[in-house]
């Protein structure tokens, strides 16, 4: 059909996108008829039985501030923040569709700063016995993530989707392989043209020997193989150095299992790739990653080491700090859940560090002495990561050499931490916690304004006590301390918590800086918070100043931005 | 400009009576996402069965202390479950590459006697559209989502039992 007399068409485009460019001048409008266009297509089959479904979920949190120049908080001349969104996925048979909006009016402090709304995510999705497709927007991860992880993580207000497409298959059984290509979301942009500059492509293959022989299939020992590559197109436009445009990441992997021993190694190596994080040097770059576990009931021991050294990959060689990241190296140390313990979070050198990690688990038996009528948990984890020893090379550009094992002396981050949790009787139980913390502090300087004059050495004691009332009402209440005399000082906090289930909760806390050198510094960190949870949806509100970190509060757990004020959140899902 | 603002508006009214055609209250068959068994295993949500007795499916993470407290609590009473009801309850680790490989070990460690899985990227959170963990569904027979709550308290156990009563049971689920 010629549309020319009606539409003026474009030289690049196709006349369905000339006819929806006329129609729908605003890019977002049309991503939202697309998904109604093809909707109504599908509604076509009104005569058969099945029309699909649409669920979706959604979380609005805003934030109205209140100038607190003590705790140093940037002014906010709107007054009130926002942050939310609404996913909506469509399913019939082996079709799935989703889109999601998001609007920042503006975004909340302590995220990067943006103000709109649009539709930075949508796609649509085909499986069939061995096809898998999928167009649009999505999240993949390849191995431990150390090659390619694409992921969203709203509270830490990331998301580095890919918008492209997706193949992904199993054609015999036991094999699975995967293509991408695509172009990444930049931070929080809510336009789709404002993608990374970098092309994104990359392929996977994983391989369960097992379950392609068998005779193998029942064997104890079982093993998993696997393989990566990922590649990064960018133009370069340096007036003086030749970058390489197109840079190439490659991974392998192995999994072993035997009973209750689990074994996983991953390695990967990435070809030159000056960027800004690395100071534009020519050194490769390679990782190493070794985990292994021992599980039986009642004891689980896990011990691992990593090594990685100049593995910061993005699709952007100019981006820096969360920005376009296209791998993931998460920080080789125990995931804390209590306030004070978080004041001390490691991220990954991705320059260079190296770092060994072990964790045994416990379960003392019920109806011993030691254990108690209910049994008795203890963990103990030890966390230390070192940094590479480095000598710069003659030639600038090559950057250094570094041996496998840098120094043991020079500790980057230590965490040695025992939690013990008991039941005492049907209505009262506690956990305590002790850690110890040895950290180079240098490293944050531009985050804290502290020197390296000497390394932060913290310790820090969680007592966590849970009382049932009566019947759905309980009460819980918290102390920690954390003791330290570099960084701010001492911190002491206390909680308390009371719910009747399923519906109410109300919380108080208070994390007080009492040990702080400037006596104008040590302020309380006071936050009342209540809140509604009906089984799809949960309302909380909250008034007070808050630290940024993960908050387990009113049964569930949440990652929250530094704030003052009053807060409110809804979420949903339906 | 009139006629485009026209198309538009009935292309939203399209989208609007296809949602309200779809039989409102039909329950929600659970989608089908692959899944990591600890066995180093790909297994897919669509392949959960329990002879068509009730399954309990609940989000969790190793940092997440609500998720683990619902966990502990339900064990010790999990066999006087499975005796009354049969039901089965599938624990869906989110821990990303910094906690899975811990995974095993830790409920190991804790001595949990569920199934467990590990949703590596959380495909299966995003499919199920949860949003915080824990996150808890009680699926019918035939692996359809029949009920699900946000958080937990001390105490929502009893009232997860009632539902999960009512669903093997054949019985309208009892409201709060």
């Amino acid at each position: 059909m010629n549309l020319n007399p009606i539409v003026a068409v474009r030289g690049h485009e196709t006349p369905c996108q000339a006819l929806l460019r006329c129609f729908l001048p605003k890019v977002e409008v049309r991503s939202f008829a697309w998904l109604a266009i093809f909707l109504m297509g599908a509604g076509n089959a009104f005569a058969q039985a099945d029309l699909g479904q649409i669920h979706g979920n959604f979380q609005a949190d805003a934030q109205v501030y209140r100038v607190d120049s003590a705790i140093g908080a940037p002014d906010f001349p709107e007054n009130l923040g926002s942050n939310s969104y609404l996913n909506l996925i469509y399913t019939r048979g082996d079709l799935e569709a989703g889109i999601r909006y998001e609007a920042y009016y503006p975004t909340l402090q302590g995220y990067t700063r943006q103000m709109g709304s649009g539709i930075p995510y949508r796609y649509a999705r085909y499986r069939h016995k061995v096809v898998d497709v999928t167009a649009g927007t999505f999240y993949e991860q390849f191995g431990s993530g150390m090659v390619l992880r694409t992921y969203e993580e709203w509270g830490l207000g990331f998301d580095n989707s890919l918008d492209g497409v997706r193949l992904k298959s199993n054609p015999i059984a036991g094999v699975y392989v995967t293509g991408l290509i695509g172009r990444q979301r930049n931070a929080f942009s809510n336009k789709i043209e404002d993608l990374s500059p970098g092309i994104v492509r990359g392929a996977d293959a994983e391989w369960e020997v097992n379950a392609s022989f068998p005779r193998l299939d029942s064997i104890k020992t079982r093993v998993k193989l696997g393989a990566s590559f990922v590649s990064r197109y960018q133009k370069d436009e340096d007036p003086i150095q030749i970058l390489p445009e197109n840079v190439g990441i490659y991974g392998a992997r192995l999994n072993l299992l035997r009973g209750g021993f689990n074994l996983f190694a991953e390695v990967a190596t990435k070809i030159n790739d000056p960027s800004t994080v690395n100071n534009l040097i020519y050194k490769p770059g390679n990782a190493m990653l070794v985990q292994a576990s021992y599980s039986q009931k009642g004891l689980g021991v896990s011990f691992e080491f990593k090594r990685i050294d100049n593995m910061d990959f993005r699709s952007d060689r100019a981006a820096t700090f969360n920005n376009l990241t296209v791998n993931f190296l998460p920080a080789q140390t125990k995931q804390h859940t209590y306030r004070l313990p978080t004041l001390f979070p490691w991220a990954t050198q991705a320059m260079g560090e190296w770092a060994l990690q072990g964790e045994i688990a416990y379960k003392i038996k019920k109806d011993t002495k030691l254990g108690g009528p209910y049994g008795t948990t203890v963990a103990l984890n030890i966390s230390r990561i070192n940094a590479l020893d480095k000598t710069p090379t003659v030639d600038p550009f090559d950057g250094y050499t570094t041996p496998f094992m840098g120094k043991m002396d020079s500790v980057f981050f230590q965490d040695i931490n025992l939690e013990i949790t008991r039941k005492f009787s049907k209505s009262f139980k506690a956990t305590l916690q002790f850690l110890h913390f040895n950290y180079d502090q240098s490293l944050f300087k531009q985050l804290t304004g502290f020197s390296a004059s000497e390394n932060v050495v913290a310790d820090v004691q969680v007592l966590d006590m849970s009382w049932k009332v009566k019947g759905k009402h309980n009460l819980r209440w918290e102390l920690q301390h954390c003791y330290t005399r570099q960084e701010f000082g001492s911190w002491a906090m206390a909680l308390v918590e009371y719910t009747f289930a399923p519906k109410f909760f109300v919380a108080a806390f208070d994390e007080y800086n009492y040990g702080n050198a400037e006596e104008s510094k040590r302020l309380h960190y006071f936050t009342g918070t209540a809140g509604v949870n009906l089984d799809n949806y949960r309302i909380q509100f909250g008034y007070g100043r808050q630290r940024a970190g993960v908050l387990c509060v009113g049964g569930v757990c949440r990652l929250v931005p530094a704030s003052n004020g009053f807060t409110l959140s809804v979420s949903g899902s339906f | 400009m009139f006629m485009k603002r026209i198309l538009f508006i009935c292309l939203l009214a399209a989208v609007g009576s296809l949602s309200s055609l779809h039989a409102q209250d039909a329950a929600r068959p659970l989608p089908a996402v692959t899944l990591q068994n600890l066995e180093m295993g790909k297994v897919s949500s669509a392949d959960f069965q329990n002879d068509g007795k009730p399954i309990i499916v609940s989000f969790w993470a190793t940092w997440c202390k609500p998720c683990i407290q619902e966990l502990i609590t339900i064990q010790d009473i999990y066999p006087d479950w499975q005796e009354e009801t049969g039901v089965k309850l599938i624990a869906i680790s989110i821990d990303d590459a910094r906690n899975a490989a811990k995974v095993r070990p830790f409920v190991e460690g804790k001595a949990w006697e569920y199934e467990v899985y590990l949703d590596v990227n959380q495909d299966f959170k995003r499919a199920l559209n949860v949003v915080n963990v824990p996150h808890t569904f009680v699926l019918d027979g035939k692996n359809n989502v029949v009920w699900e709550h946000n958080s937990y308290a001390p105490g929502d156990e009893e009232h997860l039992f009632e539902i999960v009563k009512a669903v093997a049971n054949g019985q309208p689920l009892p409201l709060h």
